[in-house]
């Protein structure tokens, strides 16, 4: 019997090579808790067939192309559309035999902090269903907490790793902007998307980084690793350098049981032997999310332009070219891709560029500027990952600021193109609270050996209530 | 600096979107919210401070000029809403 809730990827792997379970087992396991649980969490859009072989089951983010597999990205307006080829990640995962369980549901073009904007109808949080699971990999978070998949790809442009890992009680990596290939995601903030992984354990969250990391020739963006990835052992956290930036940490609008968990396995850190003092990023937070939500409704419109009808996706019936353009843009686009296109295209129309973009890249320098210096006191930073635990669905769908404040603590970082790991550290309400670590570029080793040692000292089960036996 | 009606279908005109009546009343109110929060960033002084596009100092990546395997006709054509032979086919121009 296949427990597919405590399964990591580790012990999966361990199992297939002593055989002690067979590739076709382990899949069929995990489409039989896909049966079971799925039509309760709404984690899958698309669930695949055995493709055979005896590597992990893995679930992909919708939003990451697969070859002769629906890609939606959570818009209608790819409801028909299959790539024809893979993306760089899901090439190198199949290269280590990895097989695709299904793709996951999302907020529309990864547009949102709790699927709620999906086309397909929300996912829901595996710790309690009448809430939202996070977004936009909410699908990917509430697969891997519910058992549903061992782990998952997900895409992070301002949060949408992180904070649904942490309100699922998942490990989830944003890695430093350039290190994991761009080539067959479909594109939301280019200078800010990054695939990553959503997992059980820092130690497979690591494994799977390694998998999908290194230069792609594939896109220009993407550099070597300059060290390999390291998996994290069990070791103290002598010597260890931690910042507790005051503005991450004290912000209103950050719930009590979040600040009192996080502020709970700061201790540990220091338990640990971490040296750990306080710090401040004046800047960074209070004009992060300003400048994030000019950055990336700019690139949107842009990457959003090439849906048009013409050469693949939804065609509105017209006439006339122009007329089916327009058409098909409203026809295929949901509220919140229409609301970041409108913002963007103003944004970047003539006469209020350097005002908005321009001054917004400025903005961004100086959040970078912000983040290197307290790198060179401090190995790594901490906060909460989310200000606040999962929240009921529909709290926050009328209001597109307050939605937008999910990921308040996340967005800084990604700005600077920084690695982030959120890992589970407590309960607040009966509901995971997660605690970020945020990294200099190219610090994952350091950042998977904190959230090891803090992992093991917190003895977290990520497990849900409700569902453990 | 508050977005106006006309201003705004000038705005989906550009982004090619044929907004309905409730949708342009719905967007004028949000638009102008958020365009006021992001403003924000005005507040800086920030001349002397150049600007970032991107977050990694990588330049000028090259590549040998060879040809590589790439997506036949057929499967660049496999997704197409419409095709005659081994072309996409749009409805006839109009005025952009």
């Amino acid at each position: 019997m296949i427990d597919t809730l405590r399964l990591t990827a580790e012990e999966a792997k361990r199992l297939l090579e002593v055989r002690e379970i067979s590739g076709a087992e382990l899949f069929a396991a995990y489409l039989e808790a896909i049966g079971v649980r799925d039509e309760e969490l709404h984690c899958y859009l698309h669930v695949c067939d055995d493709p055979g072989g005896d590597g992990i089951p893995i679930a992909v983010k919708d939003v990451i192309g697969t070859k002769g597999i629906p890609t939606t990205a959570g818009s209608r307006i790819l409801e028909n559309y299959v790539p024809v080829y893979d993306s760089t990640v899901v090439e190198r995962c199949k290269g280590h035999g990895l097989r695709v369980l299904g793709k996951t549901n999302t907020d529309e073009f990864a547009m949102g902090s709790s699927t709620e904007n999906s086309a397909y109808g929300p996912s829901h949080n595996p710790w309690d269903p009448a809430r939202v699971p996070g977004g936009s990999g909410g699908g990917s978070a509430a697969a891997v907490s519910g058992g549903l998949a061992p782990w998952a790809l997900g895409s992070d442009t301002g949060g949408s790793i992180k904070q649904p890992s942490a309100l699922c009680g998942n490990v989830g990596l944003r890695p430093t902007y350039g290190t994991v290939s761009r080539y067959g995601i479909v594109a939301l903030a280019s200078s800010l998307d990054q695939v990553g992984p959503v997992a059980r354990t820092v130690r497979d969250c690591a494994y799977l980084y390694s998998i999908i990391a290194g230069r792609d020739a594939h896109d220009t963006t993407t550099v070597e690793l300059p060290r390999p990835v390291v998996l994290p052992e069990d070791e103290n956290l002598r010597g260890i350098r931690i910042g507790v930036p005051q503005e991450l940490n004290e912000t209103e609008g950050i719930e009590p049981g979040v600040s009192a968990a996080v502020r709970a396995a700061i201790a540990k850190l220091e338990g640990l032997g971490a040296d750990v003092a306080e710090c401040s990023l004046p800047l960074s937070v209070e004009y992060g999310m300003p400048c994030y939500y000019l950055i990336m409704p700019a690139e949107a419109s842009s990457n959003l332009a090439r849906y048009d009808g013409v050469r693949y996706g939804h065609r509105a019936a017209a006439a006339e070219r122009l007329e089916m353009y327009e058409q098909t843009r409203e026809q295929g686009f949901g509220d919140e891709p229409k609301r970041r296109i409108m913002v963007g295209t103003y944004a970047l129309s003539a006469g209020y560029y350097d005002a908005y973009y321009g001054q917004a890249q400025k903005v961004r320098t100086v959040i970078k500027g912000e983040h290197d210096a307290l790198f060179e006191t401090f190995d790594a930073l901490v906060s909460p990952t989310s200000p606040t635990v999962a929240f009921p669905l529909g709290a926050r769908t009328a209001d597109p600021i307050a939605m937008y404040l999910s990921d308040l603590l996340t967005i800084p970082s990604c700005m600077a193109g920084l690695p982030g790991l959120s890992i589970p550290c407590g309960l607040s309400d009966g509901l995971p609270v997660g605690l970020q670590l945020i990294g200099p570029q190219f610090a994952e080793n350091t950042l998977f050996r904190i959230g090891h040692a803090l992992e093991q000292e917190i003895g977290f089960d990520p497990v849900p209530e409700r569902l453990r036996a | 600096m508050a977005i106006d009606r006309e201003q705004l279908l000038h705005v989906a005109h550009l982004a090619r979107l044929e907004l309905r009546e409730d949708e342009l009343e719905r967007l004028e109110g949000q638009l102008n919210d958020i365009l006021a929060a992001v403003s924000k960033v005005s507040e800086l002084d920030l001349s002397g401070v150049p600007p970032t596009s991107h977050p990694l100092d990588v330049v000028n990546v090259w590549e040998d000029d060879e040809p590589k395997a790439c997506l036949s006709v057929e499967e660049a054509l496999a997704n197409a809403p419409e095709r005659e032979g081994d072309f996409f086919k749009v409805p006839p121009g109009g005025a952009a």
